[in-house]
């Protein structure tokens, strides 16, 4: 299995669902051989081997952005220098070395790499083992630049991937649409694979912590809902159109509050915007948020917006629901695709989403219905589930286990 | 006898309380907005005051006292912020004292203006007379004098602020001396604000007084290096047909914004001989400067003049929506604040109000980008921004857990 990135060390939620899948795989038998391009411990990780293809740090790591493929330079694996690892083509040059020294050792039965990030190495090695290869797609480019064009070369990355993929596999219909409308692949090839979400995998000595957020939990107290979102501020998650409609709301009903947790090159922008629009006291900012901070983020929420202009899954729509949060999902989100007790909105309406907020801030019934019912709907989404789709895919092409 | 041709030399002393990397999960937690942990940031207000009262503050003192002593002729005005005041008492009451000493020599004047470095007079007039009251208490407690010429935060100024300084019975007060403002005339001459009946007004000269706080030790500056000879030229010029020039500037220009290896120390010493050679040249104090010339025509102001950037006007401190909205959240909650007379509620707001702290928040960029940058102890001014609203915040939640008043707003 090629990965980017693995929990702790994840700056996203790729690294979460390839940490699950794995799992999942794993229990049903899987001998996985996980290729990481950072150097780090994963002690909370005993059921596969982990590959460290470079040196570099999980924090040198995010510094090259691999959610932010504007930082890349445009310019063919060939001329990448593999020995500067400051560059993302360098490390993914030195990726896909890695990988053509670990498949002379070990044999993949398949080969399953996870989005353009290490695709290169995924098409490398089906020409070095004619293993089949299986393409993950998490994300495109498409969905990555939000309403911008992307960078070129990744998508001619994930082009060619994607033709030599024996199979692919899609977060949601959302997904598989880009594949074959933008990318002209055979819907045929494509599958659909629904992320899903680890209810045990929550702490469940958990206790939400109200001095996390004290000032929000007083601002509940005195009757404010509060609307949260917890993401990387990147276009693709639509933020600008989200704090548009908090401004709108707020001209409706005042008592309302926006947590914005997480951080990104659109930061300054989203706080110029709030202070534009007069709100900048109703708009609170976090930085980058884990542990407990991270958690308690979701808590505090009574409404959790999803408000991504292209979102090929969502899975943080779904730890919301675990936390009991009402949810307002973009129709943009796949995430959507398998939850029903949901509020949607085009990303750009922002008048429906502020009508929406008020709505679920204004009627205690409202928001309890959402709240319970989204909750009996996501327990029913498996990791295990996911890993069954997975073998049977693998199994259509070859016999034998996975790597 | 001809009139001594006289420079009005004012220094401007002023240290403002940082807010500190205050975040979110601080609001409601702690409310020690100013106390930055780490000792090695330029939030740290104890740390950067030790260290400008080493660079600057003592070794000025010691010079400006020194020359006071040799020259007879030698005189300056000073404004010393209330900010300040309470800093040196914590962190070095050598440097009060060695402001003192300067003061005993009869020869430095003491100019009014806020206590908290504000610009409360553009948005409450009330707290704007309760803070000039407060700095009028602090001065006369510790130095024994009741300054009798005003200056407003930032050198803002328009008519009606000399009116009011007029009412309250000051004899002088203090500006930029801006081109658009003066239109044919020079700023080496005293004026009169319109519709007032006593007070007059001392106009900076910016182009000279800029040459020592901006570009002394520019080196891409076509007069750099500057030698004390060469500028007390530049001053002889100024007053051929003049009666003084004003040259006003930040104390701190003297070994922090000027560091000691540029020479200032020397240059100062040395351009103080210079023209003090010519027998028919002087210093003057604000007070002595208005005693001595009858205003020489009006000037009107009827727009907000102050001494930064190219504009001149407030912008570096309300020009963007940032700082609009901080400077309305701050003002907003004043009757709130005094009402629940807890002197340290009320002080923390009005450490907030030191106009520093939205100049941090200013996003104008160029030439003007760069003095904001190399003044701001935060990496960007959205930072600046985000913790000052964490703390406006956390006031809300004192009034309300506290005192059970005010309302939350978000």
């Amino acid at each position: 299995m090629l990965g980017w990135e693995l929990p702790p060390h994840n700056s996203g939620g790729l690294g979460v669902a390839c940490y699950h899948m794995s799992k999942a795989l794993a229990l049903k038998g899987a001998q996985i051989d996980f290729v990481v391009p950072y150097q780090a411990k994963h002690t909370n990780i005993d059921f596969m081997n982990i590959h460290h293809a470079t040196p570099v740090t999980p924090l040198e790591r995010y510094g090259l952005g691999a959610y932010d493929s504007k930082m890349l330079l445009e310019r063919s694996l060939t001329e990448a220098d593999a020995d500067d690892l400051q560059d993302m083509r360098g490390v993914q040059k030195r990726y896909v070395q890695y990988v053509e020294k670990l498949v002379q050792d070990i044999k993949p039965d398949a080969i399953h790499a996870h989005d353009w990030l290490t695709m290169e190495a995924g098409v490398r090695a089906k020409e070095l083992t004619d293993a089949p290869l299986i393409v993950h797609v998490h994300a495109t480019e498409f969905d990555r630049s939000g309403e911008l064009s992307g960078n070129p070369v990744v998508h001619e990355i994930e082009q060619q991937a994607l033709l030599m993929a024996d199979r692919i596999i899609a977060v949601s219909n959302i997904t598989k649409g880009i594949i074959v409308h933008k990318y002209g692949i055979p819907a045929d090839r494509v599958e659909v694979v629904h992320n899903a979400i680890d209810a045990a995998s929550f702490d469940e000595s958990y206790d939400y912590d109200k001095q996390t957020y004290k000032y929000l939990e007083l601002l509940r107290c005195e009757g404010y809902t509060v609307a949260a979102t917890v993401t990387r501020f990147t276009v693709q998650k639509g933020l600008t159109h989200f704090i548009r409609a908090a401004a709108r709301a707020c001209e409706k009903y005042d008592k309302l509050v926006f947590l914005l947790a997480g951080d990104g090159e659109q930061r300054d922008e989203l706080i110029q915007l709030a202070a534009e629009f007069g709100i900048s006291d109703k708009v609170f900012f976090t930085g980058f948020v884990r542990g407990k901070q991270w958690r308690d983020a979701y808590s505090v929420a009574d409404i959790f917006v999803m408000s991504s202009v292209s979102e090929p899954f969502g899975l943080t729509a779904l730890e919301a629901a675990h936390h009991d949060s009402a949810l307002i999902i973009s129709k943009q989100s796949g995430v959507g695709e398998v939850l029903e007790n949901i509020f949607q909105y085009d990303f750009w309406d922002t008048e429906l989403l502020a009508d929406q907020l008020i709505a679920i801030a204004t009627s205690e019934s409202l928001s309890r219905e959402l709240r319970e019912n989204v909750k009996k709907e996501y327990t029913r989404i498996s990791w295990h589930d996911v890993a069954n789709d997975c073998y049977r895919i693998y199994g259509t092409m070859k016999q034998g286990a996975i790597a | 006898m001809s009139q001594k041709k006289a420079i009005t030399l004012y220094l401007h002393v002023h240290q403002p309380f940082r807010v500190r990397q205050y975040s979110v999960f601080d609001t409601g937690e702690s409310h020690d907005y100013f106390n930055e942990p780490n000792y090695n940031s330029e939030r740290n207000n104890e740390a950067v005051f030790k260290k400008v009262a080493d660079k600057s503050y003592r070794p000025m003192n010691a010079l400006l006292l020194k020359l006071l002593r040799e020259h007879e002729d030698f005189k300056l005005s000073l404004s010393i912020t209330g900010t300040f005041i309470d800093q040196a008492e914590q962190w070095a009451p050598d440097v009060i004292e060695s402001f003192q000493a300067l003061v005993a020599t009869g020869k430095v004047e003491i100019v009014a203006e806020t206590y908290h470095h504000s610009l409360a007079f553009f948005y409450s007039r009330n707290e704007f007379e309760k803070q000039v009251t407060l700095h009028r208490d602090k001065i006369k407690t510790l130095f024994g004098v009741t300054p009798k010429v005003f200056r407003n935060t930032e050198l803002a100024y328009n008519n009606e602020l000399a009116q009011w300084a007029d009412s309250q019975g000051y004899e002088g007060i203090l500006a930029e001396g801006w081109d658009p403002i003066l239109q044919w005339r020079s700023p080496n001459y005293v004026y009169r604000p319109p519709a007032t009946k006593n007070i007059s007004l001392l106009l900076k000269n910016y182009r000279l007084s800029d040459d020592l706080a901006f570009r002394f030790s520019d080196q891409s500056w076509g007069e750099w290096p500057l030698t004390a000879d060469r500028y007390t030229d530049w001053l002889r010029q100024a007053t051929e047909d003049a009666p003084l020039v004003n040259l006003f500037m930040d104390y701190e220009t003297f070994g922090e914004h000027q560091w000691h290896e540029t020479g200032i120390f020397g240059f100062f010493e040395e351009t103080v001989r210079t023209w003090l050679q010519d027998k028919d040249n002087t210093f003057t104090t604000v007070s002595d400067a208005i005693t001595a010339n009858p205003p020489s025509d009006e000037i009107d102001v009827p727009y907000t003049v102050t001494w930064a950037d190219t504009e001149r006007d407030l912008s570096a401190w309300n020009g963007n929506r940032l700082q609009q909205e901080a400077l309305k959240y701050l003002y907003r909650l004043e009757s709130d604040i005094l009402r629940t007379k807890d002197e340290q509620l009320i002080n923390d707001w009005r450490y907030l109000q030191a106009s520093d702290l939205v100049y941090y928040m200013c996003t104008k960029n160029l030439d003007d980008g760069a003095v904001h940058a190399y003044f701001s102890p935060y990496e960007s001014p959205y930072d600046a921004f985000l913790f000052f609203m964490n703390v406006i915040r956390d006031l809300r939640w004192r009034l309300i857990q506290d005192h059970k008043t005010g309302g939350l707003h978000g």
